[in-house]
């Protein structure tokens, strides 16, 4: 056998302890699930979510007596139907996971990223916008700008892409504090890069990796703010079938028809535990394939 | 023949963190540094830790500006440089092979990046160079497709090297480029440093804390302590008649491979070069074993003799004979 | 191994430790005698430092290490359970390490990690410990102990660090102290300083010291008797004046023409080297690890090795006879 010149790279799977596998690849298909699901929503709803039936309010799930086939889940309040609104409230719940996180992740990694490369001065300032930042109360925020503008989707999304950068921006300027005093960067400058090819081509590859840990998990908390408020009245306004608009409605109903509320807090209980799985998982690996 | 170099009375001060139970200080890692260094000619660099040696590095290869005085690369001040000239005329090769490659980027794209920071040849030319300059310091055409965990160190200190020279400049600062391999890797990058010296006509800053390397490779050697040049002469005469107490006490503690000898008592006592509490008067005295007097309260001037530079009372003193040096290796 | 020691204090014959995919160490056998300094060197990888973890069971997790004896004063190693071992590290046996900041511990005072080893080992009480710290520590030429013992790890030079690692190391009088590369992190001129105490203290005490380096300087300076390492193997080993004046091993003198030696280079001539780099060690590898990079290499290099005498205690594992010429055919 030839004894190997170059050093080989040790494979990640070898790294991963056997429960912390399971429970990634379970994150990882609960969130793909979610993912097909809100995508493909127009194809596996069996009817309209908004279509309102008075006639057939509150039926129970199937599993239940006086049930009825045609509504898996049941209906709710205004006899809409429950399955249907389900599955587009994952649509919600990922859309504003989703735009929350891309919002937030540019404004809070270009802080981070600048902050952190340029020091003094500058990173004092960034420093300081993230203190006033975090001393923001979040609901206080959402009930002023809801009194002032009105709720809407679009107004959650904004709402919390201008508010939840924190993480993403200490994080980032962390990570981009390490990496400024590696000799790669020193070359790049020697050999006449400009300032962005710098931050975007040098630093940014090298912080990705826990720049994306950062993004599973705001999406996780952004989707449980947005039904937080939407619970409040603050988010998204009915009739769309936002997760946490359907707890709110079904508050009045809990004891006579628990499963009102019961699906869609498991609906949101499943999605943010499989966000969070996912995001341990990958730093987990992450963190495995970048040691040398 | 003209000044590759012009270093003029150049400081550099670092600021060290003021809390609430400290103030904060100054660190003068670079503290009035002066030499010219003509072109094709190999300045060896000496000195230990503290001394300010890649600091001074980083100043001549335009990363960090000075406090005060002037860099002048080809008779142009540095400063007044755009980045893309600079890069044309000066590189450095760093001390670490594992940071000084960007760990996400191929091999070929990293010694692309001074090609592609000119802007000027369009991609495949760029990448003619780029394989061309590879094949020069010995990495295939295959290795250049990976990732620089997948190469040696000796590898990537070469892929190092191939950067550094992909715009053929006039000046490279190496900064330790061999400290960090081990020894029979280090010779194959000493031979290729050399031989692409006069291949290209380069002129080297070669900095580096083993004189036997530094002995091997510099037409001059510059002897650092504390931010200043103790000690300047052509290579051969600062080896065999070294005027500076420093420069004896780094020659004597040389442990040459020659079993019948023993350790050396280098005299140097317990105190520690700080740059953050530079002494008072020769800055060298609390260490020095021929210290008197004066040398606790006056800083000596340069002295300039036959080519060489010294700074040290002692000199004067002896005004118009060699200084007596301790014999090394005893 | 010698007339005058009966028996050596550390006896290793046949260690071999392999981790999943590599294997370090492939059969190394040593011997180091009362008051003797025994040097193992080689370049990173070679498998020493995992050697001399072997010797102190400090292996790292998953590391399978079998030997045919390890003896140290007569007393089998490989039978020895954890606490047993326990009892001997930092009493019997020391160990200093490369890097003094990560040895101490930062978040305590000098005073209280040495007297921590003295009231484990001896019962001692605080004050009985802290009398005997002082105490080393002057021995080891640190000036105001006690003031010392009181200050943390980042308020202490490299060199004074690694003086206290030292003292530490000897607060319960060791019969065998390992340094694995105890002055490469140091500059040059500390690093005589270390070595000469070291010496002064093995004269002074009847150490036995195990000193693992990669410099061929430090070897003939302090060593007795020398093993050179290569890929897992001892490849050659004998006295230190041997080993020097006819070094047979085409890797021990190959790496020999490696070193520049000030006032023996010729500038401006090639530095000999060794082509190709260290390689690492798949399990089932059979033959010579140096056939690869080796200018005389056969095709019987592939299969079992021979040990040679090249007269005396000195030995080598090479198919080559002890007066081969390098011009001469395989």
């Amino acid at each position: 056998m030839k004894a190997t010149a170059t050093v080989p790279a040790l494979s990640f799977r070898s790294r991963l302890p056997s429960f912390r596998h399971f429970a990634t690849f379970l994150g990882v298909v609960i969130v793909g699930a979610a993912i097909l699901i809100a995508i493909f929503a127009p194809y596996l709803t069996p009817h309209d979510p908004f279509a309102q039936n008075l006639n057939l309010r509150m039926i129970p799930p199937v599993w239940m007596d006086e049930s009825m086939p045609e509504h898996l889940l049941g209906t709710d309040q205004l006899g809409r139907d429950y399955l249907s609104r389900l599955i587009y409230g994952a649509r919600i719940s990922l859309l504003i996971g989703v735009l929350t996180v891309v919002t937030s992740g540019l404004i809070g990694i270009t802080l981070g990223i600048i902050g952190g490369f340029y020091g003094g001065r500058t990173d004092q300032f960034v420093m300081f916008l993230i203190t006033c930042r975090l001393s923001i109360p979040l609901i206080l925020v959402a009930l002023t700008v809801v009194a002032l503008v009105g709720s809407s989707l679009a107004v959650v999304i904004l709402t919390l892409g201008l508010l939840l950068w924190d993480r993403f921006a200490v994080v980032a300027r962390t990570t981009t504090m390490q990496v400024r005093n590696l000799d790669y960067i020193a070359a790049a400058q020697a050999a006449g890069a400009s300032r962005i090819h710098i931050l975007l081509r040098e630093v940014l590859p090298n912080i990705a990796n826990h720049l994306v840990v950062v993004a599973t998990l705001e999406m996780a908390l952004a989707i449980l703010l947005e039904a937080a408020l939407s619970f409040l009245g603050l988010g998204v306004p009915p009739p769309l079938p936002s997760w946490g608009l359907m707890i709110a409605e079904a508050k009045e109903y809990m004891f006579f028809s628990p499963w009102v509320i019961m699906t869609p807090g498991i609906a949101l209980f499943v999605l943010v535990l499989g966000i969070n799985l996912l995001g341990d998982g990958l730093r987990d690996l992450l963190k495995a394939g970048s040691r040398q | 023949m003209t000044c590759a170099i012009e270093v003029r009375d150049v400081y550099r001060q670092f600021q060290h963190g003021g809390g609430f139970a400290h103030a904060s200080y100054a660190v003068r890692a670079v503290d009035g540094v002066t030499f010219s260094l003509s072109a094709g000619d190999v300045l060896g660099i000496v000195g230990e830790s503290g001394c300010g040696k890649s600091t001074l590095g980083r100043l001549i290869a335009g990363l960090l500006p000075p406090s005060a005085g002037e860099v002048l690369v080809d008779g142009r001040s540095l400063a007044r440089l755009d980045r893309r000239e600079r890069a044309r005329l000066i590189q450095p090769v760093f001390q670490d092979p594992f940071s000084s490659l960007n760990p996400r980027q191929r091999i070929r794209d990293i010694v692309r990046l001074p090609l592609m920071a000119q802007g000027e040849l369009p991609k495949s030319q760029q990448m003619d160079r780029v394989m061309e300059m590879l094949a020069r310091v010995g990495i295939s055409g295959e290795m250049a497709e990976r990732m620089p965990s997948q190469l040696s160190g000796g590898q990537r200190q070469r892929v190092a090297i191939a950067r550094a020279l992909v715009l053929r400049p006039r000046i490279v600062v190496c900064d330790e480029p061999t400290s960090a391999l081990d020894v029979s890797v280090q010779a194959q990058i000493l031979n290729l440093l050399a031989e692409l010296r006069r291949e290209l006509g380069l002129t080297y800053v070669f900095i580096s804390h083993n004189l036997a390397v530094v002995e091997h490779i510099a037409t001059e050697v510059a002897v650092m302590y504390l931010g200043r040049i103790v000690e300047h002469a052509p290579t051969q005469d600062l080896f065999r008649a070294p005027m500076h107490p420093y420069t004896n006490a780094l020659l004597a503690s040389v442990l040459t491979p020659d079993p019948a000898l023993g350790i050396p008592d280098v005299g140097l006592g317990d105190t520690y070069p700080d740059p953050a509490n530079i002494p008072p008067g020769c800055r060298f005295h609390p260490r020095c074993p021929s210290a008197f007097a004066d040398c606790k309260t006056t800083a000596p001037d340069d002295i300039h003799r036959d080519g060489r530079l010294v700074e040290c009372l002692l000199t004067v003193a002896h005004a118009g004979s060699r200084q007596q040096t301790h014999s090394a290796g005893n | 191994m010698t007339a005058s020691t009966p028996e050596p204090v550390l006896s290793v014959a046949g260690l071999r430790v392999s981790f999943r995919q590599t294997e370090a160490v492939r059969g190394v056998s040593l011997a180091v005698g009362r008051g003797e300094t025994h040097c193992v060197v080689g370049e990173s990888g070679c498998g020493k430092s995992i050697s001399a973890l072997s010797v102190m069971n400090l292996l790292p997790r998953g590391a399978i290490r079998t030997a045919d004896h390890i003896r140290f004063q007569g007393q089998d190693l490989l039978k020895l359970s954890e606490t047993q071992f326990a009892r001997l590290r930092g009493d019997k046996i020391a160990m200093i390490f490369q890097e003094p900041m990560t040895s101490l511990n930062p978040a305590y005072t000098i005073g209280s990690q040495m007297s921590e080893v003295f009231e484990r080992h001896r019962r001692a009480t605080r004050r009985q410990a802290m009398d005997r710290a002082a105490e080393l520590l002057a021995r080891v030429g640190i000036t105001a102990p006690g003031m010392r013992l009181g200050q943390y790890p980042h308020q202490l030079s490299g060199g004074l660090r690694q003086r206290v690692m030292i003292a530490m190391a000897l607060m319960c009088d060791p019969e065998l102290l390992i340094a694995d590369e105890p002055t490469t992190a140091l500059d040059v001129t500390v690093q005589a300083q270390i070595l000469r105490l070291l010496q002064k203290l093995q004269q002074e005490l009847g150490l036995a010291l195990l000193l693992i380096t990669h410099d061929f300087g430090v070897v003939a300076r302090m060593a007795q008797r020398v093993s050179v390492m290569y890929a897992g193997e001892v490849i050659e080993s004998g006295t230190a004046a041997d080993l020097f004046a006819a070094p047979t091993h085409p890797y021990t003198r190959g790496l020999l023409e490696c070193i520049p030696v000030p006032g023996q280079v010729a500038p401006g001539e090639r530095l000999g080297s060794i082509p190709g780099a260290v390689p690492r060690i798949a399990p089932g590898f059979v033959g010579c690890g140096f056939r690869e990079r080796c200018a005389l290499a056969t095709p019987e290099c592939a299969r079992a090795v021979p040990k040679r005498a090249a007269g005396g205690d000195h030995s080598y594992l090479c198919r080559l006879q002890p007066d081969w010429k390098r011009d001469a055919a395989a």
